[in-house]
């Protein structure tokens, strides 16, 4: 199946989860479909870099809290629609993350994954010191009630849900097209020997620098309309390491090899935190995914999609 | 003729441990070199300057008359040096055919432009599987093959880059007779297209047999360089080898 | 400039750095000469810090006491964490990423299970030298950072000890240098390394009780020490044990120099601008390999 074909049915996929939230209108399904579908683009995102090229980025929460604070700066400085916004912060989480990469790259793997978490505290330092977007008090981002254009009139959560939607069936095209093509290829190398693929003619600063760059601005993205879902930023929870835990944790339980991993694993993990959090407790969240990542990563290092191939492999051998 | 090679006074040290020191070495356009030495005697950490895996701290690396200083290891694969690895290192998540593929896209086509289409590549990358004997387990992966099989993949992946030198580092360890004898003969066709061959070995006869002047490493110093038969005869090479 | 609040800065440095080695010193073992990245251990620390809490609250023993008699249970959480590390992850050759995820898995179910067994407030411990102060000249020496550097450095002189005089101590330097050398000698590795990580957890132990007594401990406070003890170590150089200290010490003072002329939210930024200086700089750190 070649891109254009994919994307037109993820594209009629998305449609057709819209048309049902739609026609359901109950706001709490907003409001939870969106932090599943914030985590399909974390997730993917994460696992461009993770998952293809081998290199572990506990960073997250850096670059959304970067896409949701210039959107934050915008609202400040000079109010744009939120689609704009997720441009803007797709270009600043973007530089950022090429610059992160340039600097961070030529480390081998444990000591690049220390260096993101490093740069994470240190942009979050940053934050909590500057007073223009709110510093450590936060920042209000008050939205209208609802969301108009033309004839059509939504609850403002509608709006953001269906952006949240485009936004990830975006990534999911995107890491799909990268998996399938020459450069995908090459991050595989990066990720299995990154010596040989030297040896054998792969550009390997150049291709991480293209990860951490694309990486880093879906991020981004997915930071830019946070503030309007949220209503109230500030650093201690927009920088919180619970995203990186969760930006890992769904892709190594749904696959990391393929863009259907994370998909699977944030539709999985985010559905029952979502349950937990309205039936337990929030704090269960994370203990959750705790548990989850380490059971799986100890009995199935190939996730769910690792588990269902191995599977085929087994019926189909008569 | 000037030299394909020219290593230049290259030295290498890994903390206090000394592992090059001041290497002179020439290579000459469709030359069959060998290049022995006893264990440690610093014959991987050249062929990793020369390759640009590590980077060399005095000296410099000369190849096709282009200075090779600061520039990547893949980009001297790009300008035509290619290299096997001692212990193999295949790309395990892809088939054989993948593996064979990824020089062919990262250094054929960027050489060439878009010169190849993808069904050029698909042609060469059957060629080069079937010249190995590897064409049956194309789609296997790495997991699925023997010690022999390997040796022959690393091999096939440097040659995918279409080299104009190819350094084979110790490519027969281990194997039998008769695979050794399949290596060579495949090694010495290639060297006939024109190939410059640097063949790194322990095994003797095979390096005797193959090599058209011989260089010796030991502890880090080229002690001998010339005729195979005068090589094995100079009396310190006797000693770096009786004294093992 | 005011010259006693320097030097009251400095020393409450210097003595914040001893404690930071204390923290770091399991790490010290586990990443500089194990190569296992456990970012978990802060995590342990803090479980270290609430054992120290109940059993000082409910029956009154000194908390540094508490993490003594712990230490046999820390020493065994560690040994049976690394086996599991070891069949899991490092046999199959997957340490790099699935061991990472492992560990960070392991930072959040410490953590929140605290969190839910305690809860959010803030916990601290009484002892008879929290609350007075050494006086020397016109410099303050408060007891309660006295005695955490004091008992920081005994630990870190015994691990040096045990790892230059004892047989165990010196065959775990050889297995991170030389893995190979250590099989020939009859010396089973695996078990050499699961020793020295149980040594590495058992330091938490310790570790955790130092940091209740300066400060009040609530379960997400070991977040802030990932970076930090990383930083330390790096900075000092894997698998030098006087390199970590020199390194925590320097740290410490930074930090305190930093937070008392520019404020307390610029102190993060201090560890963690310091371990990517030196990474970038010089990955081999002061005293390293």
């Amino acid at each position: 199946m070649n891109t254009t074909t994919f994307s037109i049915i993820a594209a009629a996929v998305g449609l057709v989860v819209l048309a049902c939230a739609h026609w359901l209108a109950v706001d709490y399904f907003f409001f939870a479909g969106y932090t599943i579908l914030q985590f399909v683009v974390l997730a993917t995102a994460w696992n461009i870099l993770g998952g293809y090229c081998g290199y572990v980025n506990f960073g997250t929460a850096a670059f959304f809290a970067l896409g949701a604070y210039s959107s934050v700066f915008m609202h400040k400085t000079f109010p744009l629609p939120i689609p704009l916004l997720i441009v803007f912060g797709a270009v600043v989480s973007g530089i950022v993350g090429l610059g992160m990469g340039y600097l961070t790259l030529r480390l081998r793997g444990a000591f690049f994954s220390i260096a993101t978490l490093a740069m994470a505290v240190v942009f979050q330092t940053l934050v909590v010191n500057w007073d223009y977007v709110g510093g450590s008090r936060g920042a209000y981002i008050i939205h209208p009630e609802n969301f108009e254009f033309g004839p059509l009139k939504v609850h403002y959560i509608e709006y953001l849900f269906v952006l949240m939607l485009a936004l990830a069936v975006i990534a999911l095209v995107t890491a799909r097209t990268i998996e399938r093509s020459q450069l995908g290829y090459g991050f595989a190398t990066i990720r299995d020997d990154e010596l040989a693929a030297e040896a054998c003619g792969v550009p390997t600063l150049r291709l991480k620098l293209i990860a951490t760059t694309l990486s880093g601005a879906f991020m981004g993205m997915a930071g830019a309309p946070f503030p309007y879902y949220i209503g109230y930023v500030q650093p201690q929870s927009a920088f919180a390491l619970d995203y990186a835990v969760n930006s890992i944790a769904m892709p190594m339980i749904g696959g990391t090899t393929s863009w259907v991993g994370p998909l699977v694993g944030s539709i999985l993990l985010g559905s029952a935190q979502q349950y937990a959090t309205v039936t337990i407790s929030s704090a269960v969240n994370l203990l959750i995914v705790g548990l989850m990542l380490v059971a799986f990563v100890i009995i199935a290092p190939n996730g769910l999609i690792g588990l269902v191939q191995e599977r085929g492999r087994a019926w189909r051998k008569p | 003729m000037s030299a394909l090679l020219h290593v230049d006074n290259i030295s290498k040290r890994f903390g206090g441990f000394v592992a090059l020191d001041g290497i002179d070495l020439e290579v000459q356009p469709g030359e069959r070199l060998g290049l022995i030495g006893p264990n440690g005697s610093g014959k991987s950490t050249l062929v990793n300057c020369i390759c640009g895996t590590l980077q060399n701290e005095a000296g410099n690396v000369q190849f096709d008359g282009h200075k090779m200083d600061g520039l990547a290891a893949h980009q001297r694969t790009h300008r035509g040096l290619a290299r096997s690895f001692q212990l193999p290192r295949p790309f395990h998540s892809m088939t054989l055919a993948d593996n064979l593929r990824i020089p062919l896209l990262y250094t054929v086509r960027a050489r060439a432009g878009l010169l190849h289409s993808a069904g050029d590549l698909d042609a060469r990358c059957a060629e080069l599987l079937t010249m190995f004997s590897l064409d049956k387990k194309a789609s296997h992966r790495p997991r699925d093959l023997t010690q022999v099989e390997m040796r022959k993949l690393e091999l096939a992946r440097a040659m995918a880059a279409e080299p104009k030198l190819l350094i084979a580092d110790e490519s027969m360890a281990g194997l039998s007779h008769s695979e050794i004898d399949d290596i060579l003969a495949l090694l010495v066709r290639l060297n006939e297209t024109g190939i410059t061959i640097i063949l790194i070995e322990h095994i003797m006869s095979a390096v005797m047999s193959f090599s058209q002047r011989l260089a010796v490493l030991v502890s880090g110093k080229k002690i001998a360089d010339g005729k195979p038969e005068d090589v094995v005869r100079d009396p310190e090479v006797v000693r770096a080898y009786i004294g093992q | 400039m005011d010259f006693n609040l320097l030097i009251n800065a400095i020393i409450a440095g210097l003595l914040l750095g001893g404690f930071y080695a204390a923290v770091s010193a399991g790490i010290a073992i586990a990443f500089g000469m194990l190569d296992i990245v456990n970012i978990a251990h802060p995590a342990f620390v803090i479980l270290g810090s609430y054992i120290a809490y109940t059993v000082n609250i409910n029956l009154g023993v000194d908390p540094i006491v508490v993490s003594i008699l712990a230490l046999p249970a820390f020493y065994a959480l560690g040994a049976f964490i690394y086996q599991v590390y070891y069949l899991s992850f490092e046999k199959r050759g997957q340490e790099a990423l699935r061991g990472l995820a492992f560990f960070f898995g392991l930072l959040f179910i410490t953590e929140v299970t605290l969190l839910l067994v305690f809860g959010a407030d803030y916990r601290y411990v009484e002892a008879a030298y929290i609350g007075p102060s050494i006086h020397v000249g016109q410099f303050e020496l408060p007891l309660r950072m006295l005695v955490p550097c004091v008992v920081a450095l005994a630990l870190f002189g015994a691990i040096q000890l045990f790892v230059t005089r004892t047989f165990i101590g010196r065959a775990i330097m050889a297995v991170s240098q030389d893995q190979l050398a250590l099989q020939l000698m009859a010396a089973d590795p695996i078990r050499i390394k699961r020793i020295a990580f149980a040594i590495s957890i058992a330091t938490a132990s310790i570790a955790g009780a130092l940091l209740i007594v300066i400060q009040p401990v609530e379960p997400s406070v070991g977040r802030d020490y990932i970076g930090r003890v990383f930083a330390i170590c790096v900075l000092g150089g894997l698998g030098s044990m006087p390199g970590t200290l020199v390194a925590a010490i320097l740290i410490g003072v930074v930090e305190s120099l930093t937070a008392t002329f520019y404020g307390p939210s610029w102190a993060p930024a201090v560890s963690f601008g310091f371990l990517l200086l030196t990474l970038a700089v010089r990955p081999a750190g002061l005293m390293g390999r």
